[in-house]
């Protein structure tokens, strides 16, 4: 089944086509790689897809149902999660408390007034997991806003983990990654659930190809190339604009 | 002494001074007291919106004196008693929040503040040329003070202070229980990133509905006790200079920490008090207070102590 479908997806920003009567399909468990120039409509694709922007034309199913209209909470309640190209944590609150807000969205008495947040044993049991997990536990008391841009990447990626979603945006996750962050990251992005369908932004080329099971590429806002690695490597048109022609 | 025992030795502290301040005080500063107490409960009640969920509202005002007048108009003409009149204030207080939140989250920053502001400017215009209902421009003067069938008046200033003490300290505890909880911590996550928390499956509109209503029904409750405390109700309190008050009240001690408000209102209390022994030009005084706040102290007298707490603990 297919988790993901899109069908002649555009979107205009006034003048500009940011996207254009993009159409393709991802399936259930996919790793599907986005690549294209800057300007291509990578970051633009995601915003749609995750309610950000509404598209101006076209189509968006999740498993089956139209999501088109739906707001973007909506779309994260059906499973649907993603990460941000800019890091978008909730600076001023510990790493734990952006924890605990991400697990509290699909926990019972998100809402709840007469609950107090330090008794949601739950929660602060599953932040404690995670964060041990990934070797976070040191950073747990500071503020996002204060630990190291490669933790805060981290971070971000943890929150969409969080949610235990069906299908995951991440929208280049190793941009300014040391090395060895590189290196985490992947790591933490092949632990996930192989059921999971992934759709990456990602411009390093050797970690992304690697990951990937079929990778699009964009160019102008139009889908001009949709295949498995080599045969992207091969197609003359991807090679010439965004490989660099050998 | 860590800092726990710190704050519960405050605490108690406090809490005594509160309870002695009519033995401490004469009447006159009893009365002042009372006001300082009714102000902190309005300007903690504006800092769930600014201080927690990032809302900068410019029309608080509307909310604290639209209690006043429902609770002095049915005191008055109905002879309703505090235990209807109270709850009415408040209950009119939510119901005009709900109306104009669902007019004003449809905007976001200053959009949002400038409907807050036009939205209360209009219930100004309505208290003020409605003379047969309201009295216009001379307000509604002789509401009585509450009356519990007790063995002390309410007309004295003592019994009135334990009255209205009691009542913001139960409102205090209900605004503390409130961002202490599930909800409170998703009001933090939209003031740090909406777009975060959409994101994670969090429907926001409706935090910031709950939000706005909740901060209206506690504006309502310091409404209902400040006309009981005045015994008199004007179109002033309605009026925008109030909102932008209590708005300084909120920045001045510190948004998003309830105790910062709450001092930064006695504080401007005390301090109208001071100035207007002087000029009446109060209005002139606080716009001076007010930048000298905003270039030396963004984050308000509590935002001060915490990075001298910092710079302390860095030093040793």
């Amino acid at each position: 089944m297919s988790a993901l479908v899109i069908e002649g997806l555009s979107r205009n920003f006034g003048g500009l086509r940011a996207l254009s009567n993009v159409s393709f399909s991802v399936e259930a468990g996919e790793r599907r790689l986005i690549i294209g120039p800057n300007g291509a409509g990578k970051t633009t694709l995601f915003n749609l897809l995750s309610g950000v922007f509404k598209a101006s034309s076209g189509r968006i199913s999740l498993f089956g149902r139209d999501v088109t209209g739906l707001s973007m909470h909506e779309r994260a309640r059906m499973g649907l999660a993603r990460t941000f190209q800019i890091t978008n944590l909730f600076p001023r609150l510990s790493v734990m408390d952006n924890l605990l807000i991400a697990l509290q969205a699909g926990a019972p008495g998100a809402f709840s007034l007469t609950r107090r947040m330090r008794d949601q044993t739950v929660l602060h049991a599953q932040a404690d997991a995670l964060l041990n997990q990934w070797g976070l536990a040191s950073i747990a008391m500071r503020a996002a806003r204060e630990i190291s841009y490669g933790e805060q990447r981290q971070v971000d990626l943890i929150l969409a983990m969080a949610m235990q979603p069906r299908v995951l945006l991440l929208d280049e996750p190793m941009a300014g990654l040391s090395a060895a962050e590189v290196v985490r990251v992947t790591g933490m992005i092949r632990s996930l659930p192989r059921e999971m369908t992934i759709l990456l932004i990602e411009h390093d080329m050797d970690v992304a190809f690697e990951l990937a099971d079929r990778i699009a590429v964009l160019h102008q806002g139009c889908l001009i190339a949709e295949g498995d690695g080599p045969t992207i490597r091969a197609h003359p048109q991807v090679s010439e604009i965004y490989l660099g022609v050998e | 002494m860590n800092r726990q025992q710190q704050l519960a030795i405050a605490g108690i502290a406090g809490a005594a001074v509160l309870l002695a301040m009519p033995w401490l005080f004469g009447s006159y500063y009893l009365g002042l007291a009372t006001k300082m107490i009714i102000f902190a409960l309005f300007a903690m009640s504006l800092d769930l919106l600014i201080g927690y969920t990032g809302l900068a509202s410019l029309g608080h005002a509307a909310y604290f004196g639209v209690a006043s007048y429902a609770t002095g108009l049915l005191a008055l003409r109905l002879g309703w008693g505090v235990g209807w009149a109270l709850p009415a204030g408040v209950l009119v207080a939510g119901l005009t929040a709900a109306l104009f939140g669902l007019l004003a989250l449809r905007a976001r920053g200053s959009y949002f503040l400038m409907i807050t502001l036009a939205l209360s400017q209009v219930l100004w215009g309505i208290a003020f040329g409605w003379r047969s209902l309201t009295g216009g421009d001379d307000g509604l003067p002789e509401v009585p003070r509450p009356d519990l069938g007790l063995p002390w008046s309410f007309a004295d200033n003592t019994p009135f202070y334990y009255f209205t003490l009691a009542v913001a300290v139960v409102s205090t505890w209900l605004l503390m229980r409130v961002v202490a909880s599930p909800f409170g911590q998703s009001l933090r996550g939209i003031r740090e990133s909406e777009t975060r928390m959409l994101a994670l499956g969090y429907d926001t509109w409706r935090y910031k509905f709950a939000a706005f209503v909740l901060a209206g029904l506690f504006a309502g409750v310091a409404g209902v006790l400040y006309v009981y405390y005045n015994r008199f109700v004007s179109p002033d309190y309605i009026h925008v200079a109030r909102s932008a008050e209590v708005l300084l009240m909120v920045i001045l001690g510190g948004a998003g920490s309830l105790f910062g408000p709450a001092l930064g209102a006695a504080l401007i209390v005390l301090f109208e008090n001071i100035v207007s022994g002087y000029t009446e030009r109060w209005l002139l005084v606080l716009g001076v207070v007010y930048v000298l706040v905003t270039l030396f102290a963004p984050d308000g007298i509590t935002g001060v102590v915490r990075r001298l707490r910092q710079r302390k603990a860095g030093q040793t």
